[in-house]
């Protein structure tokens, strides 16, 4: 018997070829990706380096149109307030997405993951627009604590799916050989399952972080900024993003270039931020099995 | 008579004859089912479904105590359902039902004002995948079920851990890496570790699903050496797809099948050299001798 060898062979020319024009795309695709980062940090790095001095984070604002000064106040109010929202939002986070793993197999969690979601696409302007009512109307005063409040309203649904998801992937072996060594369904829970899982979840905190230490919407009508330092949360108080907003929209030039340099600060210590929780947690425990 | 054939099998198993956790044995080394009076655990009845399917049906099996009793029987034949049905992990698969009763020591574990949870302190299990913790060291691992009994005292902790791993004959080959991650050890030793984790608990039973079908032959036998050991304090079910392991290890063997209806059956159930030399039923000798299955 022969094999008829000529189509093979023209079968097999066109499927190398459309691997290495799919392999081209897939390559180009993952490069554009890349550039918008890489331009950030390129305009960051040119725009931002070179007004960078130790009195920005020593020193709080000056008085408009004074130039020198630096941000002090608005770092360590981010802190606070992105501090605060981690105490508040992560547990009930945790909580949340513990539950739809466990037990949100039925028609409730269907619809609890379907709000959760929802959560996670309303505005973070419209998040703010909300507490403003509900915590700023009432006390009559813009305080850290209701924006605070509102960034773990953001926080929430991120690392509540990321939990959900990172309890989900520990392996059923796993739950069952603390069952059958006589582990109630709860000590499962919180002694096999969730340190199983704590990686993940940390990764989801800090991409949970990483979003709200950059939101200056739902500040604008709960924690107001401050022009002053503070360390009151239920005063006014200022943040990062808020005080780039106000100095990147205002009238001098020195504010822009401030501007500018306090994003460099930002994405720096965001960055930080990640690495160090990589480095503590990334790579000591993987889930196998 | 089998016990003598036992403590032979002991002699020659030298690494599993290591220390032993003294546990209140009803009768001394009672070793097989003929000279143990009351069986441990008795089964009757037994019915088991996953949603409408019928996976388990009528098991009826007296298991002595201080004996291996192993479960064979072709893939599909119930048996894994089976013996997930004896400390209620069964329950724990969604859709799950079982019907029947099974007695440890006369007291019905499906009672219903008995806690699942105290009936699997008492009747342990090893899966088919070794499962050590992850996140848990090798001592770790082993008190594990200690630490979820409540035992606070450290060396109370410590000399647990210690019996237990020279009991499932891993001591030697981690003593000195006892704070190293469970799942650093070798497939074979992550199955003793699994086993060591078990018998931690003292239990009265320890069900062992297919222990050894991860593991490579030289892993395996070591596994089988520990089962001949373990079964002086403690009453061992074994399931096992290997019908040598079985004639190997166990002092009853019982066949199981699965019926036109897909549901397993006991077929036979009889003393281990009786059931691979004289079975009874035409099908057991059909499946020992490698005609289905």
């Amino acid at each position: 018997m022969s094999i008829n060898v000529q189509p093979r062979e023209h079968l097999y020319r066109r499927r190398r070829a459309t691997d290495r024009a799919m392999t081209a795309l897939m390559v180009a695709a993952t490069v554009a990706a890349v550039v918008p980062l890489v331009l950030i940090v390129f305009f960051l790095l040119k725009e931002g380096l070179g007004s960078l001095n130790l009195d920005l984070i020593t020193q709080d604002p000056n008085r408009p149109g004074r130039p020198g000064g630096g941000f002090r106040n608005s770092i360590v109010g981010s802190g606070i307030m992105v501090g605060l929202a981690l105490a508040i939002g992560v547990p009930i986070a945790v909580g949340c997405g513990v539950c739809l793993a466990e037990y949100g197999q039925g028609k409730v969690g269907t619809v609890v993951r379907f709000l959760v979601d929802v959560l996670a696409g309303i505005p973070s302007i419209t998040v703010g627009l909300f507490v403003y009512g509900l915590i700023v109307l009432p006390q009559g005063e813009f305080t850290a604590f209701a924006g605070a409040v509102a960034l773990a309203i953001i926080l929430l649904p991120t690392v509540a799916r990321i939990t959900e998801e990172m309890v989900l992937l520990v392996p059923r072996s796993l739950r069952e050989a603390s069952l059958a060594l006589g582990a109630p369904y709860w000590k499962t829970v919180m002694r096999i399952v969730l340190p199983s899982a704590m990686p993940g979840i940390i990764t989801g905190i800090v991409l949970g972080l990483s979003r709200i230490a950059g939101e200056a919407a739902p500040l604008l009508f709960t924690a107001l900024g401050n022009n002053f330092y503070s360390t009151d949360v239920f005063q006014a108080m200022d943040a990062l993003p808020l005080r780039i907003f106000v100095f990147a929209t205002g009238p001098y030039d020195y504010w822009h270039e401030q501007a500018w340099a306090m994003s460099l600060v930002l994405v720096a210590i965001i960055f930080g931020i990640s690495l160090a929780v990589r480095a503590l947690f990334g790579t000591r425990v993987t889930v196998r099995q | 008579m089998a016990q003598t054939e036992m403590e032979e099998r002991q002699v020659q198993d030298g690494p599993a004859a290591s220390p032993r956790i003294a546990t209140p044995a009803p009768q001394a080394f009672g070793g097989t089912q003929e000279s143990a009076g009351e069986p441990r655990l008795r089964v009757s009845n037994l019915n088991a479904w996953y949603g409408s399917k019928h996976a388990v049906a009528d098991i009826s099996m007296d298991i002595a105590s201080n004996s291996v009793t192993a479960l064979i029987g072709p893939s599909g034949c119930g048996k894994s359902t089976y013996i997930r049905c004896l400390n209620r992990m069964h329950e724990v698969a969604p859709g799950a039902r079982v019907s029947g009763t099974v007695l440890l020591d006369n007291q019905s574990i499906y009672d219903p004002d008995v806690d699942p949870v105290r009936v699997r302190q008492r009747i342990g299990m090893v899966f088919q995948k070794p499962n050590p913790f992850p996140t848990m060291s090798i001592a770790e691992n082993v008190a594990s079920g200690l630490r979820f009994l409540g035992v606070k005292s450290r060396a109370e902790i410590d000399d647990r851990v210690e019996r237990s791993l020279k009991l499932a004959a891993l001591w030697d080959e981690v003593k000195n890496d006892l704070k190293k991650p469970g799942i650093a050890l070798s497939g074979g030793q992550q199955q003793r570790l699994c086993i060591a984790r078990a018998i931690a608990v003292e239990p009265d039973v320890v069900l062992m699903d297919e222990p050894c079908s991860a593991l490579d032959p030289v892993a395996t036998l070591k596994i089988e050496d520990l089962m001949r050991g373990l079964a002086e304090d403690y009453t061992i079910v074994i399931v096992t797809h290997n019908m040598q392991q079985a004639a190997r290890v166990s002092d009853r063997t019982a066949f199981l099948l699965a019926g036109e209806d897909g549901a397993g059956r006991l077929v036979e159930f009889q003393a281990t050299a009786d059931l691979f030399t004289r079975p009874q039923d035409k099908r057991t000798e059909d499946y020992i001798t490698g005609r289905f299955g």
